[in-house]
């Protein structure tokens, strides 16, 4: 079985990210690294391979600058080879053109029987490519899984709800999208950083890909405005003098939690 | 007279992709582990087996043990900066004490076994499965080495009998195997001749081992152990009989630098978590360590533990490319041991009440890092050593 892991190169969470003022969106031309929330999809397509028996995972990922770190740490776990598409003309790309591309890595790795996403990237995210990918490549699209199982031909997989899962089944060949925490990521090894060294990234263009950028300019997609967060209220503090629980109960009978 | 740091070396300071993978790695594989888990490893004097485990399945362990046994084939360097990132995670001592014997403690059984052992305990070590002690230092012989008494007699058909007491050997309640120094044979000009050096089995049958009550690294006992007539084969000698001392010191700059490695790592993560403790604490209606009293002795610490760093850096540097590291290996390891110990008081103090109560970690820290100016080697047979082979001084003893 082959799987093809969208993976995202994200500035490091750790640091302080700053925004373009111009576009309104993050700004990536320092390091990059692996998005967490895709390293759920790579562990569990790493999963799903070996339960196959056989197989391969792949990687795709669009990236400024011809940045492969992320990608290395994905090759590190496991991964046998990417793709990766670096192309300044694909800057202020929307989710559907990104959604173009990345079926077009998946198809010129030679398509696969399964497509993994995550549901969202952690720097910025429309939550919709992984979907639009899935029609682009006229594949079946199954979002929010939280627990896959592959029976043959046939996907079965828990999809996370707001008060539970629903179970579907759908044909492969697929793309889904995974929340983050539906497996554990294994640990970087020595022998796998240094393995991935070697392993083949493939670096190519939206021209290679057969893709017409639209750029900032034709992008479907604008960030009109931002606005900070709201800062955290003060907590209320109360006094004990003695009859605070019934504060404390009333306090969490208007939040409705009891 | 040499002074081997001021020498122009042409060093790269260029980062190095592959050290920076590593630090990388560790640096995540450790966040799995959190200072709680420390903490209990600590209290509860239970040794740190779901890390250790980790650890061996990374290959981190076997790191520089050579590629043909299955290991990672890297340096001192590397594992230098394996066990830094260890200590710097919060692990400290309790955690890379317990790798640490595995990673390096081998190298006299590389550089100097037979292909027998090498055959048979290599492999496992770079797999992390074989835990070994080190069993040099005796109740009467610690810093005068040539002293020891515990002795090994031939038994008449090749192999060996061992009878003896060693103290502080680490890890021993864990090991497998002990690497132990004995006297075989005696030479009257030199002490330090007629030892031989074993990798032998602690064999419950003939071997005794008590863990010592200690100020700290509690996850790790250092125990008494005592030798009954534990019976050990021929091939279990490394390298030549009478040549264990000599053979010990080749392993000796290596360990100097793993264990100022892990020294700059406590002195690393006591210095963070003051430095977070002195941004928020207010006193006096302002951050404590707006107060220069706080703040220079933080700075200090950096500055003394970034020196430390170069020089370990550097003494790995030469190990690894052949060079003779011994004044940088013993460099850096008085300076680490120092930094650190004032890193970590420091923290104490930064923290105030609170430094010295369980549940903010740098009394552990703190413990832990008063121990590196004890051992392996005492500070002042460190100065001993730069005073007599680099200064060219009067031996004083
Ligand atoms: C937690 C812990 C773990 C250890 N683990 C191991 C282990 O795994 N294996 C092992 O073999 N050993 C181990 N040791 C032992 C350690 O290596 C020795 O404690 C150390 O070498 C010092 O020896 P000593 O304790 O006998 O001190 P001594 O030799 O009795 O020295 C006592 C003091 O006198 C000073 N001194 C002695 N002679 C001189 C001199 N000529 N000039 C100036 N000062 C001098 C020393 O520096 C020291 O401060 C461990 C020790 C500890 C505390």
């Amino acid at each position: 079985m082959n799987v093809i892991v969208c993976v995202k190169q994200i500035p490091d969470p750790a640091s302080p990210g700053a925004l373009d003022p111009s576009t309104n969106t993050l700004k990536r031309d320092g390091k990059l690294i692996l998005d967490e929330s895709d390293s759920y999809g790579v562990e569990m397509a790493l999963q799903l391979v070996d339960a196959a028996g056989g197989g391969e995972v792949s990687l795709i990922s669009m990236a400024p600058n011809g940045e492969v770190s992320g990608l290395r740490t994905a090759l590190a776990m496991g991964a046998a080879k990417g793709i990766l598409i670096s192309d300044p003309a694909l800057l202020g790309s929307d989710a559907l053109t990104t959604a173009k591309v990345l079926a077009a890595a998946a198809q010129r790795i030679g398509g696969a029987d399964l497509i993994i996403a995550a549901t969202e990237s952690s720097d910025g995210y429309t939550g919709t490519v992984p979907e639009q990918m899935a029609e682009v490549l006229g594949m079946a699209s199954v979002t929010f899984a939280k627990k896959v199982t592959i029976n043959g031909a046939t996907l079965e997989a828990h999809r996370q709800t707001e008060d539970g899962y629903d179970e579907v089944t759908c044909q492969l060949p697929a793309v889904i999208s995974v929340t983050a925490g539906v497996v554990e990521p294994r640990y970087p090894s020595f022998k796998g950083i240094m393995a991935a060294k070697s392993k083949p990234v493939e670096q190519v263009t939206a021209a290679d890909l057969g893709v017409t950028p639209v750029g900032w300019a034709g992008s479907g997609q604008a960030v009109v405005s931002i606005t900070q967060a709201e800062a955290r209220a003060a907590g209320e503090v109360i006094e004990d003098d003695g009859e605070t629980f019934t504060k404390i109960v009333t306090f969490l009978e208007n939040l409705k939690v009891i | 007279m040499s002074l081997g740091y001021m020498t122009d070396l042409g060093m790269d300071f260029a980062p190095d992709d592959d050290h920076l993978a590593i630090i990388d790695a560790v640096d995540r594989v450790c966040g799995g582990f959190d200072d709680q888990y420390w903490s209990e490893c600590d209290t509860e004097h239970r040794f740190p087996w779901e890390f250790y485990k980790v650890m061996a399945d990374g290959g981190w362990v076997g790191i520089a043990i050579p590629e043909q046994y299955g290991g990672g084939g890297r340096g001192i360097t590397e594992a230098a900066l394996v066990l830094n990132r260890v200590a710097a995670s919060g692990a400290a001592m309790n955690g890379s004490t317990a790798l640490h014997l595995t990673m390096f403690g081998l190298n006299p059984v590389v550089k100097f076994g037979n292909d027998r052992l090498k055959d048979t305990f290599l492999p496992r070590a770079a797999a992390g499965d074989l835990h070994v002690a080190f069993g040099v230092t005796e109740p009467d012989a610690g810093t005068d080495t040539g002293r020891i008494t515990t002795r090994a007699v031939e038994d008449g058909s090749g192999g060996w009998i061992i009878t003896g007491r060693k103290i502080w050997t680490s890890k021993a309640l864990e090991s497998e195997v002990v690497l132990l120094l004995v006297r075989t044979d005696h030479d009257d000009t030199n002490r330090l001749n007629g030892l031989s050096l074993f990798l032998a089995d602690l064999d419950p049958r003939y071997v005794d081992i008590r863990p010592i009550p200690k100020v700290g690294r509690n996850a790790v006992a250092s125990c008494e152990v005592a030798y009954d007539g534990l019976p050990v084969e021929g091939w279990r000698m490394v390298g030549e009989r009478g040549r264990g001392f000599q053979q010990i010191l080749h392993g000796i700059n290596p360990e100097r630098i793993l264990l100022s490695a892990m020294a700059c790592g406590i002195g690393e993560v006591a210095v963070r978590r003051a430095v977070e403790y002195a941004k928020e604490r207010i006193v006096f209606d302002r951050p404590i360590g707006a107060n220069q009293a706080i703040a220079h002795p933080l700075a200090r610490a950096h500055m003394e533990l970034g020196a430390a760093y170069q020089m370990m850096r550097l003494a790995a540097w030469k190990y690894d490319n052949g060079l003779n590291c011994a004044e940088e290996a013993n460099t850096a390891k008085y300076l680490a041991a120092e930094a650190s110990y004032f890193a970590a008081d420091q923290a104490v103090q930064t923290l105030g009440g609170l430094g010295y109560a369980t549940e903010y970690h740098v009394e552990r820290y703190w413990r832990e890092a008063r121990l590196q100016r004890l051992a392996p080697v005492s500070q002042e047979m460190t100065c001993n050593f730069i005073a007599q082979n680099v200064l060219g001084l009067p031996r004083s003893y």
